[in-house]
């Protein structure tokens, strides 16, 4: 009988003239590729997903991961995925789980616009001689601003400014919660967001007591599962994001499986330990959009109105209408997440073909809010397929407030977007519970090498607002006249506000 | 509009000018409780976008714009500007950089009592566009220095901001010297920049703001552009060049540089 007739995806292969056998292989993958056989490394290529921890560990450099040579005839209609996941389908019966974000080819738009720059008629600005300025604030802002006569005659401000989350630069990190990530990767999250000023997000899993600490660079999240959700738990952070969706999986829920629950996860859920953590697809209590309002007022009476609450939706066809209800409702941040955005478990089918990129929810949820005069009324989080400063920038000038990392910041901490998340077998110590490879992550370690990714970026951008001529953030912020399409159709040209390059 | 036949300005657009009074009649406005401003505001933002190649380069009560392409002494003898009388004169050549001269698109740039002219580009044009489009403002003279004259008017007339801060917002102080203001100060700052974030003006600019009351001069927040200020007596000039003060009054008994992004306020004394 065959093992399986599916074909391994990847073929990894020792030197055995290279390698000492010091098994450091064995112990470093995650899957159970590599095996001691009395003799030498044995392998067991159907297990390796490519993640590269092995090769990084090898002192010998041994290893060489290779995309499997064995390859289904060449078919244009038929490719190696469609095929791969029938077969899967026809061994199992299920429905093939997927991880991190699509790796379909659709276009991705932010390659297809292209900034501006000055040249002779307005300076560009050194942004290493003058300041350039990144803060952000996320929040609800008053249309106008108010002074009133105080005593003697001086003015005073009147107006009274609901609450903000203050970002020392326009990046957030995505929720991602303990229980898809493991309690290391986010404390490295936590330390840097504290070490940068910016704020992190405990996703939809409740906040561990190690987090605790952080509170003032946290985003708390109340999800359908309602996991860890108490008034202290809604006050711990310095806002509260209600999540109805996630891009890589609109319109359905979310399952972690009784194995994947011990007991610190149990205790931060706030559920029995073994049972599994399920968020249905929709909320519960919400079946419209004045539930939603009434979910929304509900959480600034418990906080007080002392915190703003977010709302975080996949980005679908009609995002533009949602997301102006959402500000109706009184939402202070709308987070849109395009379907590019990553995740710890999707059924491949939802993640591949459901929702639409950011790039368009974005630009039309930004003209939206305009037309409707409400643009001030809540601030606007892209997220959802953000690779580079350059990626930022473009959506910045699209109109978002701030851009989330979810991919990216694990990228920092190992991960190679192996995409194999849903296993619960990261190499790296990120999307795993299992102590002897979440130790692997050490959050001081990798919370510097976020930093450093998060100033690198910061510095780009600010290379990027001075060769705009702007010193200022808010200056770039929905300035689409700074953008210009190449090779796009005038539908998508139109759809995001942009000309075409050359115009 | 009187105009005279000048030698150097073979083509000129048709020029009217009407002395009219806003309809009376609220209901008669296209939107009822309209005050007569923003009644005069809709109708140029309509005129303006809605009626083919008709424009409305002039709506104040007591102010005058005279514009045109040309140098400064021809348009000026073409529209007779020696029959006028002014307390407040401003004046505007350039050199057309990024659009080709258009009688329209020359300065000063007007809208109500509000008068602006302007030295240098508004990098920030973009999004302060698209900020004034969503209180209904329609830009259509294809230049910068238009969203200076409605960003004035939205701040000023329709927020009620007095000048000074209007100023502020539009060349904001950085984030660091506001960090180390006294708390009062500092949490107006932070409000002001928060909420008229898409309204800072950026990009190198030195501008004059002209209004019934008084006249104000102020540039870009790292003086990217030359403003100077001089007086004399009662009187008081500004320009981006010294050199064309002293044109006018050849012995200021005063003349400085303002500070980046620091206006210089001047009322009238009534
Ligand atoms: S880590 Fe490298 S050298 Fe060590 S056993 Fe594995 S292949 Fe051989
Ligand atoms: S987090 Fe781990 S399992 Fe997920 S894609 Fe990255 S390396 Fe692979």
């Amino acid at each position: 009988m065959f093992k399986s007739l599916s074909l391994p995806e990847f073929l990894a292969k020792i030197d055995p003239v290279k390698c000492i056998k010091c098994k450091r292989c064995i112990n470093n993958c995650g899957w159970s590729v590599y095996s001691w056989g009395g003799d030498k490394v044995l392998i067991d290529t159907f297990k390796c997903v490519n993640c590269l921890r092995c090769y990084h560990y090898c002192p010998e450099e041994a290893i060489t991961i290779l995309d499997n040579p064995v390859k289904y005839r060449k078919n244009a209609n038929w490719g190696y995925y469609n095929i791969r996941n029938l077969k899967k389908q026809a061994d199992t019966g299920g429905i093939p789980l997927t991880g991190m974000g699509s790796d379909m080819p659709y276009p991705v738009l932010f390659d297809s616009l292209l900034i501006d720059a000055c040249q002779v008629t307005n300076p560009s600005i050194d942004p290493l001689r003058e300041p350039m300025e990144l803060r952000t604030y996320l929040g609800k802002k008053p249309a106008k601003l108010e002074f009133e006569k105080a005593k003697g005659g001086k003015s005073k401000l009147k107006t009274k400014m609901p609450p903000q989350i203050k970002l020392e630069m326009p990046f957030i990190f995505a929720p991602m919660s303990y229980g898809s990530i493991s309690l290391n990767a986010q404390k490295t999250l936590a330390i840097a967001a504290k070490e940068l000023g910016i704020v992190m997000n405990t996703g939809e899993g409740g906040l561990h007591e190690d987090i605790y600490p952080y509170r003032s660079n946290i985003i708390v999240q109340v999800a359908s599962g309602r996991f860890g959700v108490n008034p202290d738990y809604l006050n711990a952070g310095v806002a509260v994001e209600i999540k109805i969706g996630q891009g890589a999986k609109p319109g359905i829920g979310g399952h972690l499986p009784g194995e994947k629950i011990p007991l610190d996860i149990a205790k931060t859920r706030m559920i029995p330990v073994g049972t599994d953590a399920i968020s249905p697809a929709p909320q519960h209590d919400i079946y419209s959009i004045e539930d939603l309002r009434q979910l929304i007022y509900a959480i600034k009476e418990a906080t007080n109105y002392t915190k703003p609450v977010s709302v975080k939706i996949a980005a679908v066809h009609n995002v533009a209408a949602i997301a102006s209800g959402i500000v109706r409702a009184g939402a202070d941040i709308v987070y849109i997440d395009g379907f590019r955005g990553g995740t710890g478990a999707a059924p491949s089918v939802i993640r591949d073909h459901l929702g639409i990129p950011i790039e368009h929810a974005l630009a039309a949820v930004d003209e939206r809010l305009r037309q409707e005069g409400i643009r001030n009324e809540a601030s606007i989080i892209a997220a959802g397929g953000i690779r580079s400063s350059a990626d930022a920038a473009k959506a910045i000038a699209l109109g978002a407030d701030a851009v989330a990392l979810g991919t990216s910041a694990l990228i920092t901490m190992g991960c190679t977007v192996c995409g194999k998340c849903y296993t619960g077998n990261c190499s790296w110590g990120i999307t795993t519970q299992r102590p002897e490879l979440t130790v692997r992550l050490d959050p001081e370690v990798y919370a510097e090498r976020l930093i450093n990714l998060i100033h690198a970026w910061s510095h780009e951008l600010k290379e990027i607002l001075g060769a705009l001529g702007v010193n200022a953030i808010e200056s770039l912020r929905g300035s689409r006249e700074r953008l210009r399409g190449v090779g796009l159709d005038s539908h998508t040209l139109d759809i995001l506000g942009v000309k075409p390059a050359g115009r | 509009m009187p105009t005279t036949q000048v030698e150097g300005i073979a083509i000129s657009p048709l020029l009217w000018r009407y002395f009219v009074k806003p309809l009376t009649e609220k209901s008669e406005r296209e939107v009822a409780n309209l005050e007569d401003d923003d009644f005069v505001v809709r109708t140029v933002m309509k005129i303006n976008s809605e009626i083919d190649g008709a424009y409305v380069f002039s709506s104040g009560k007591n102010m005058g714009a005279f514009k045109g392409v040309g140098n400064p002494g021809e348009i000026a003898r073409f529209f007779k500007i020696e029959e006028y009388d002014g307390y407040i004169w401003t004046g505007h050549t350039r050199f057309p950089t990024n659009t080709p001269g258009w009688w329209g698109g020359a300065h000063p740039f007007t809208l109500l009592d509000w008068s602006i002219v302007h030295n240098g580009e508004i990098s920030s044009y973009g999004i302060n566009k698209r900020y004034l489009e969503m209180y209904g403002y329609k830009l259509t003279l294809l230049t910068d220095t238009e969203v200076v004259t409605y960003l004035f008017d939205l701040l000023v007339r329709r927020h009620g901001l007095d000048i000074e801060t209007a100023c502020t917002a539009l060349a904001a102080p950085f984030w660091k010297n506001i960090d180390d203001m006294p708390n009062d100060e500092k949490e107006e700052m932070t409000a002001l920049r928060m909420i008229y974030g898409s309204a800072l003006m950026n990009g190198p600019f030195s501008i004059l703001f002209g209004h019934s009351k008084g006249l104000v001069g102020f540039n870009d927040r790292i003086k990217l552009r030359p403003l100077v200020a001089a007086t004399k007596g009662k009187t008081v000039y500004m320009a981006s060049e010294e050199s064309a003060i002293r044109e006018i009054c050849s012995s200021p008994e005063k003349v400085w540089s303002p500070r980046a992004g620091e206006p210089v306020i001047v009322e009238l004394e009534i």
